[in-house]
């Protein structure tokens, strides 16, 4: 039999147990006078069953591409190293290596920290430095995606190999990977980041050898392998054609939206009025907003009603320019302050805010003050995108990572995507638990920002399995929620007799034993034997980490509030101990599972509680405590001493 | 590899011609020809599309950054005669919803 076929068998009995047992969950089992804290434990085993599932899923098709094809040797390519503020040594040891990859290519520096010194070592060494144009002065800056679309416009090899700034590269990398793209429908080839001052043990988790690997290779497997952001290639064309088509969309929809708003704060200011000259003028003003809107639902193009309403707006101004010079002050001010409300610095998603929009539609207005707001409007979603740097966004803008955000929209336009699953760059991890939490937050962070501005579950264009292997990611930054309950629920039990089942039965253990043990199983085989318990660990022990990344992402994208976003710091900070501060939450529930565990045996002295629940409860304490535990590594980690090869040429 | 003819009409109107690819070769010669236009003060645009035989999303792109210049001076950049390969590319990124192809240089202002 071949190792699919064992892990389709594990997967299939994996799924049919999970369903036994969260169907029995449900409806034969939930203790309903605890209903506050049954309803949410049955919640969240269900939480974990469909995440068992959608692993399975992942699993069932996991392609291991062997050999690459041999690449193209007339193939173009730019290699860009992305960095903002890491040190020159660092930038300077990668720049170097990517200098000695074989295939031909150019090497860039694109340095957002536009430090003057790089760009002459660079220049000393035939590197190229790129820098952010004039264009992005005072406009969203869109962090590293911004900073590779900028450079897009300034270079134009075929591929583009991206690194990070701490990534360094083989001379066989492209050897390895440009092959891939004889299939001209291949997009994107993405290859293991893997870290060199990792120690085995791997305190932070950093090394992540089951999605660089079993979940990667499982995605690769439904044509929805996802890009990393770093060490990967990817194909010029597909991304051009992203941002142009997004350009397309993006602005019939803007354009279309401040129109509507045009006509409504012109009728109001109309109403207001009592000039009838400027009533008339207004008049037409909205009628010409409302032929601008039939002509783009008839399909005129973009660019000529605009072009066309501009023209009619400027007449119309030009007439009404002999009225009152005071009021029209006033309210340019007002439009001013409304113009930069509009703009969203944090993110830029280029579309105008409703509630604002809103808020000028209820002021009350005078005539030059609604023409002049229809003209910023107008220009703020103008075929020139005034509001960003450059009009084409390659790379998504819409999450801090852009990285699979991209992926998604690649693949929703029918490109293909490959895993190549061989280690050709070496790499750093955080090396402290403070630079580490930032890491993962922001991961976590920009993947939810995703699931809520563009969830695969309802993006056109993607096949069932690709929205699921989307959306099996974003479900797996849930898990606080569900770890708090798993924590909070032998707690309430030993402490207070607060049983969430009905009882601690054989029909209970019957089910819940063997799904468990075949849920370890399935990571067994479908790892072939990698460390999954580091990850493990990790999945629980963050539960802080994943909670302020959901909320702070629905603050984001529904309440417009800033992510404190934060680059993270690639060398170890000048601190002095431990940062117990970070870790406080977690502290707090060993503490609680602990002392529980304690009130516990009390209460089975006085014979206040049956023995099997007092052990099964601390039993699943100790489990608790063991994947929790990690924490304390983490927070006591000191780093690793630098590799050899790592040190700075 | 794309040759960029520029000339400008009797009314003023300037007029871009690639001929032969427009890939992401060419594209940046293409954006830098109708910077230079406006620069010099002509701001109406017509890229004639008629000589290109292949354009991809970089010669698209090309196309929006001239289109930002020309009205960031205050005109227009249009595009006309298109070849049936750059049809049938606008209509695959939609591009063809923003920018009309005229059918004729002339018609194009």
């Amino acid at each position: 039999m071949t190792r699919l076929g064992l892990v389709r068998i594990v997967v299939v009995l994996s799924g049919l147990l999970a369903i036994n047992y969260i169907t029995w969950r449900w409806l034969a089992s939930v203790n309903w006078s605890y209903w506050w804290i049954a309803v949410p434990l049955v919640v969240a085993e269900t939480y974990s069953v469909i995440d068992s599932l959608l692993f399975g899923l992942t699993s069932w098709r996991a392609r291991r591409r062997g050999e690459p094809p041999l690449p193209d040797p007339e193939a173009t390519v730019d290699v860009f190293i992305a960095t903002y503020n890491e040190p020159l040594e660092l930038v300077q040891a990668t720049a170097l290596a990517a200098l000695k990859i074989r295939h031909p290519h150019r090497t860039w520096i694109l340095d957002d920290g536009g430090r003057p010194e790089l760009a002459e070592w660079a220049e000393r060494h035939g590197i190229g430095c790129i820098h952010r144009s004039t264009d992005w002065v005072d406009r969203p800056r869109h962090a590293k995606a911004g900073n590779i679309n900028n450079a897009l416009m300034a270079t134009d090899g075929e591929f583009i190999l991206i690194l990070d700034a701490d990534q360094v590269p083989r001379p066989d990398i492209l050897d390895r990977t440009l092959g891939y793209f004889s299939d001209e429908s291949m997009a994107l080839v993405q290859t293991p980041q893997y870290f060199v001052n990792v120690p085995g043990h791997d305190p932070l988790g950093s090394q992540a050898p089951l999605f660089y690997g079993p979940i990667q290779m499982g995605k690769d497997g439904w044509n929805a392998a996802f890009f990393c952001g770093s060490n990967a290639v990817i194909r010029r064309e597909a991304l051009m054609q992203l941002g142009v088509s997004r350009y397309a969309l993006e602005l019939q929809e803007s354009v279309a939206q401040a129109l509507r708003t045009a006509r409504r704060v012109v009728r109001r200011a109309r109403r207001a009025l009592d000039d009838p000259a400027l009533g008339e003028l207004l008049t037409s003003i909205e009628y010409d907003s409302a032929r601008a809107l039939r002509e783009l639902e008839r399909g005129v193009g973009v660019a000529d009603v605009t072009y066309q309403f501009a023209r009619r707006l400027r007449d119309a101004e030009r007439r009404v320019a002999r009225s009152d010079a005071d009021v029209m002050a006033a309210d340019l001010a007002a439009v001013a302050e409304l113009a930069a409300a509009t703009g969203d610095p944090a993110v830029g998603v280029p579309v105008l805010d409703p509630a604002v929009l809103a808020e000028a539609v209820d002021r009350d207005w005078s005539a030059v003050g609604a023409l002049a707001a229809v003209r910023e409007l107008i220009d703020a979603v103008d075929v020139t995108r005034g509001d960003e740097a450059q009009p084409i966004m390659p790379l998504a803008t819409i999450s801090v990572t852009e990285d699979m955000a991209t992926a998604m929209r690649l693949h929703t336009m029918g490109w293909r995507t490959a895993y190549h699953h061989e280690v050709l760059a070496h790499g750093l991890a955080p090396e402290d638990m403070s630079s580490m939490l930032t890491q993962r937050l922001r991961w976590a962070q920009g993947t939810v920002q995703v699931m809520f501005r563009e969830n695969p579950l309802t993006q056109k264009g993607l096949t069932l399995a690709q929205r699921l292997m989307y959306f099996g990611t974003m479900w797996s930054y849930l898990s606080g929620f569900a770890a708090v309950v798993y924590i909070t629920a032998p707690i309430l039990y030993l402490s207070f007799g607060v049983l969430p089942v009905q009882a601690y039965s054989l029909d209970f253990f019957a089910r819940l034993i063997p799904f468990l043990v075949i849920n370890q199983l399935l990571f067994l085989v479908v790892g072939r034997g990698i460390p999954t318990w580091r990850g493990q660990q990790y999945s629980l022990a963050l539960f802080p980490v994943w909670i302020r990344s959901f909320t702070t992402a629905f603050n984001n994208v529904f309440r417009d509030r800033p992510l404190d976003f934060a680059v993270t710091p690639k060398v170890i900070g000048a601190d002095a101990g431990p940062r117990w501060d970070l870790v406080r939450p977690q502290l707090i529930a060993m503490g609680a599972l602990v002392a529980a565990s304690v009130a516990g045996f009390v209460r089975l002295a006085l014979g206040q509680a049956p023995a099997f629940g007092v052990v099964f409860n601390v039993v699943w304490v100790v489990l608790d405590l063991a994947l929790l535990s990690v924490i304390v590594r983490a927070a006591l980690y000191r780093g690793s001493a630098p590799q050899p090869e790592r040190l700075p040429v | 590899m794309s040759d960029i003819q520029v000339h400008r009409t009797d009314h003023g109107i300037g007029v871009v011609t690639p001929v032969g690819r427009l890939t992401m070769v060419a594209a940046k010669p293409l954006t830098e020809a109708v910077v230079a236009l406006v620069d010099q003060g002509t701001s109406k645009v017509v890229v004639d599309l008629g000589e290109t035989t292949f354009i991809d999303s970089s010669g698209l792109g090309a196309l929006i950054a001239g289109l930002k210049r020309c009205r960031q001076a205050g005109g227009d950049l249009r595009i006309a005669r298109p070849t049936e390969q750059v049809t049938t590319v606008l209509r695959l990124t939609n591009l063809d919803k923003v920018l009309t192809p005229r059918a004729t240089v002339d018609e194009a202002f």
